[in-house]
């Protein structure tokens, strides 16, 4: 029997649910990961990416001494570098200076507009502050932004826009005591393991009914009283549909409205056109079901909405949200236990990585950087001059790579994100990377935005530091070192501080910002200082049990769920809605629809599971296709097709299920050899600037074998 | 119902909620019951039989995980007939199963002086390893069939319904439909089933080949091929080497 030297306390690194783990550690070998059976969320339940995903950090591929590229890399001519022959190991010493030594000349020649950073929804928060600290104070950039631009930003635009917060509502255990609750764009079995598990115990042992709007058969369906098959992209329609079937019913809930909304005629107007007669015309679904759903809704109790990327990933994904939203403002389901508006993000802290300021229009906190009172307060914090800082509203992920070139943006550095994997249309973002001028990487594995890289600065996986994560629940959880850093791997945090010293130094700044912690706790102080909501969370206080924000002092014992007096912009705005067609809508050239997403034992990019034995089990991606539309292209299961879209070419093997409708099919993004991403269109949602992975047009031929990127057979799984 | 049940467990009065197992109101006063295959986050079936007691007036021994407690009952916990019960479980079970990595049963076997070698004719159950994915085995030389690890696959946790008993009598071990291999099953591989199992039967791949002596080096080094099949046979033939 293994007996462990120590088994430490901290907080999963994939997804949103923040789960707690326990590492069994033996000679700094972790072996073994548990869940305490009394861990407040996830109750000693693990998936198989917290149970068995962590070996990544002994993956024998892992960088773990810093490197500069061997030949100069000039823009236009940049190419990616996997080999380790192209690159040069050299000294921290000799990594930071070069990295300065790049970064100031670029800023001193082309100033702020040509900075930008990618900061990361894995990293702490601690590390996110400190990066986005680190270019709004020494490069006066605000181009500072991270993946939740890709995911949920049209969910955070919205309900920014209607109630004035861009989080959870409620807590996800808190399902168990909703009478009805809605699941809509989100396969959360395979992305939120977990909260599927919560939900599947509300449905199955407190009488819970659920409704799936969405358009693949997701294991949801299963446990659903109602499943409502949509076409991909026509969510405005169905939702707002069922607004049309409770306002015409009178189902409303009219003390809520009087009381707690505004704009409820206008919006009510705007409502008529939706019949459930048009909506099934446009979206595909029975009207049936549209009408059952709506009394079904309207008429609980208490009701909560559930939703993720499929809802956001739209250029109408801030409509998209705003419709689920004007269902819940006009039922009253929100402000109490069991029912609100839940957002549920993907990553272990993305979260974490918008509260600290990650972002291109706000600061830490949510704080317009065009506002001058906010700004000043920051310049206070930071020991800037007064007006040091930029005003100006920085650009977002996808802008950045959009604004390369000259006169543009020039420098890129990037924490731990894989832009090459998860950037809609990735001929195009290839062709921006080639033009950087300096690329910066700081992670763990050479992928396919790091072999862009011109430095690598290897950094500490998250059982190598301190620091804390935020779930999607807004729950401040505490990230502990485990093992001593791998090689000469560096925490975030230090090489952040240590970087920012030097660039400090060089540009001659009469104050420093400070950049001298001993620990991150008091990096997470610095920022409650100013960011109210994190006020009260300190590390004293959270060693047991995280605190969910807002935590406004010392003393507030955390806030489970918000709204129950009032919203953050006082009333709930209702939004008239219009419904617009995709951008890319399928024609005779390019017939079938196509949508991504996720598979349980992968995550995102995929730069962690890719090097994961969790691989093993699902080693390459596959696309689902209807046995109809198989059928039509002479595809049998396991066959080798060639999918095309306007943008790009992939060739990958078909698994032939109903689980997706006739004409739409489904590539999930991890898998590098054939990213879904190539495809995907990088068309943006006007107001969030999230791009539209959920529907593109493709083309779907028969292929050879050995077109294949891996040829040989994988082990067929009972579950796929 | 707030009105409170009042019983006496080895002579102390306690009073419980209605509905309140006698294992939980027995705690309550700080009398330990030993349990195998109870698990507080499981649902309790009774199966081991360790953590019966006397219950006056019952003919039979009571099971303490589930048997409810009652007004004016009288539990006691610690009897000759208890006693012998229970090292009589014990002596059963550590002469079929390895128990060697089942720290808490063998606390319990030294509690009750359990006489190991009671049944020298008792047959082994000597299953082979079970090493069909790069996750976890299945070494059920090892397993008590407690059920934790069918429940917590089934309703008590992930509704994956991947396992279950199979064959019957001696014969009963825990196992998949056609005994297919687990990545053909349902199984999600989130290792609930591990995160329940007493005696260290269900075990992280990466923990057994440490314990078979591999480094951690040489762990990480594995191909993907080594670590789904070839770690199998180079391992059972390490161990066979070892024999000869």
């Amino acid at each position: 029997m293994t007996q462990s030297d120590r088994i430490v306390s901290t907080t999963c690194p994939f997804c949103g649910v923040g789960c707690n783990l326990e590492l069994h550690i033996k000679e700094d070998f972790i072996y073994r990961v548990t869940s305490p059976f009394d861990g407040v969320v996830n109750q000693g339940n693990l998936c198989i990416k917290g149970r068995f995903g962590y070996d990544f950090v002994y993956n024998k591929r892992r960088i773990t001494t810093p490197m500069i590229r061997k030949t100069r890399q000039q823009p236009g001519e940049r190419t990616q570098a996997f080999d380790l022959s192209e690159w040069q190991p050299v000294s921290w010493e000799e990594a930071m200076e070069y990295t300065v030594d790049r970064l100031v000349e670029i800023y001193q020649r082309d100033g702020s507009h040509a900075m930008a950073v990618y900061c990361c929804a894995k990293a702490t928060n601690e590390d996110n502050y400190l990066l986005q600290k680190l270019f709004r104070s020494e490069f006066r950039s605000n181009n500072i932004d991270h993946c939740a631009r890709l995911c949920h930003a049209a969910s955070v635009v919205a309900l920014q826009m209607a109630i004035g917060s861009s989080a959870m509502s409620n807590t996800a255990s808190e399902v168990v005591d909703s009478d009805v609750f809605i699941v809509t764009g989100s396969n959360t079995t395979e992305s939120h393991p977990i909260i599927s598990l919560q939900m599947k115990a509300a449905i199955k042992k407190h009488g819970a009914k659920l409704i799936v709007i969405d358009p693949r058969r997701i294991e949801m369906v299963d446990y659903a009283a109602l499943w409502l098959p949509e076409k991909p992209g026509t969510d405005v329609v169905v939702y707002s549909a069922m607004a049309h079937v409770i306002l015409k019913e009178k189902l409303y809930n009219q003390k809520f409205i009087d009381e707690r909304t505004e704009n409820f005629e206008e919006f009510a107007k705007s409502m008529e056109k939706f019949t459930p007669e048009y909506a099934e015309s446009i979206s595909g679904v029975d009207r049936n079901l549209i009408v059952q759903a709506a009394r079904m809704y309207a008429t609980a109790k208490t009701a909560a909405i559930y939703w993720a990327l499929g809802v956001s990933e739209h250029i109408n994904g801030t409509a998209n949200a705003l419709s689920l939203i004007n269902l819940t403002l006009l039922t009253g389901h929100i402000g109490r236990r069991g029912t609100g508006l839940n957002p549920l993000r993907g990553q272990n802290n993305v979260q974490g990585a918008s509260d600290c300021g990650a972002m291109p229009w706000h600061y830490p906190g949510y704080m317009s950087v065009a506002d001058e009172e906010n700004a000043q307060k920051w310049e206070q914090a930071w020991n800037i001059e007064p007006g040091g800082l930029s005003r100006q509203l920085g650009l977002s992920t996808t802008e950045i790579l959009g604004a390369v070139g000259p006169g543009g943006v020039r420098a890129l550095y990037i924490m731990g994100e894989n832009p090459m994997m998860s950037e809609p249309n990735l001929n195009h973002a290839r062709q921006k990377m080639e033009q950087l001028e300096f690329i910066a990487a700081q992670d763990l594995f050479i992928n396919e935005s790091t072999s862009f890289a011109d430095v690598f600065l290897p950094a500490t996986s998250w059982a190598e530091k301190e620091g804390t994560f935020t779930n999607t629940d807004r729950r401040v959880q505490r990230v502990r070192q485990a093992i001593p850093p791998v090689g000469q791997a560096r925490a975030d945090w230090q090489i952040i501080c240590d970087l920012a010293k030097r660039i400090e130094k060089r540009l001659g700044r009469p104050n420093s910002a400070f950049w001298d912690y001993k620990h991150p706790s008091e990096i997470l102080e610095e920022m409650g200082s100013v960011v109210k909501d994190y006020a009260g969370v300190k590390y004293n206080r959270i060693e047991e049990v995280g605190l969910q924000t807002p935590v406004w002092d010392d003393q507030h014992p955390g806030t489970p769920f918000l709204f129950s007096e009032s919203f953050p912009h006082g009333l709930g705005k209702f939004h008239p809605l219009t419904y617009h067609l995709s951008a890319e809508m399928p024609d005779a050239e390019y017939p079938l629809i196509l949508t991504t997403g996720r598979v349980l034992e992968h995550w995102h990019g995929g730069t962690l599971t890719r090097n994961s034995w969790m691989d093993d089990l699902y080693p390459e991606a596959l696309m689902e296709i209807n046995p109809v539309d198989a059928a039509s292209l002479g595809l049998n299961d396991r066959d080798p097709a060639r999918v095309s879209s306007r943008r790009g070419t992939i060739v990958l093997r078909v698994h032939v299920t109903p689980k997706v409708n006739p004409g739409v099919v489904f590539i999930p993004f991890f898998y590098g050899p054939a990213a879904a991403n190539l495809l995907t269109n990088d068309a943006l949602d006007p107001q969030a600037k999230i791009p539209e992975y959920k529907v593109s047009a493709v083309r779907v031929t028969p292929a050879r074998y050995e077109e294949l990127p891996q040829p040989e057979v994988a082990q067929r799984r009972g579950r796929y | 119902m707030t009105d409170k049940i009042t019983l006496t467990i080895d002579e102390q009065t306690v009073a419980v909620a209605p509905g309140t197992t006698i294992l939980k109101a027995a705690g309550q006063i700080g009398i330990e019951i030993p349990t195998i295959c109870f698990h507080d986050y499981c649902t309790s079936y009774g199966v081991c039989r360790i953590c019966v007691v006397e219950v006056e007036g019952s003919r039979t021994l009571v099971p303490a995980c589930i048997g409810k407690a009652s007004e004016g009952m009288k539990v006691h916990t610690r009897t000759k007939r208890v006693e012998t019960s229970r090292r009589t479980i014990l002596e059963m079970l550590a002469s079929s199963v390895d128990l060697s990595e089942a720290p808490g049963i063998q606390e319990y076997m030294t509690d009750y002086q359990a006489n190991t070698q009671r049944f020298p004719e008792a047959r082994e159950r000597k299953p082979s390893v079970l090493d069909d994915n790069s996750l976890f085995i299945r070494d059920y030389a090892k397993c008590i069939l407690c059920w934790r690890c069918v429940q917590v696959c089934a309703d008590d946790a992930q509704y994956a319904y991947a396992i279950n008993f199979s064959k019957r009598g001696y014969e009963t071990q825990i196992g998949t439909f056609f005994e297919k291999s687990l990545p053909a099953t349902t199984c999600v591989f989130c290792g609930q089933c591990i995160g329940v199992c007493p005696t260290n039967a269900l075990k992280p791949k990466r923990e057994y080949l440490l314990q078979n002596g591999l480094s951690e080096d040489e762990i990480m080094k594995l191909t993907r091929s080594q670590r789904k099949r070839r770690t199998r046979r180079q391992i059972s033939s390490a161990e066979q080497s070892e024999e000869e």
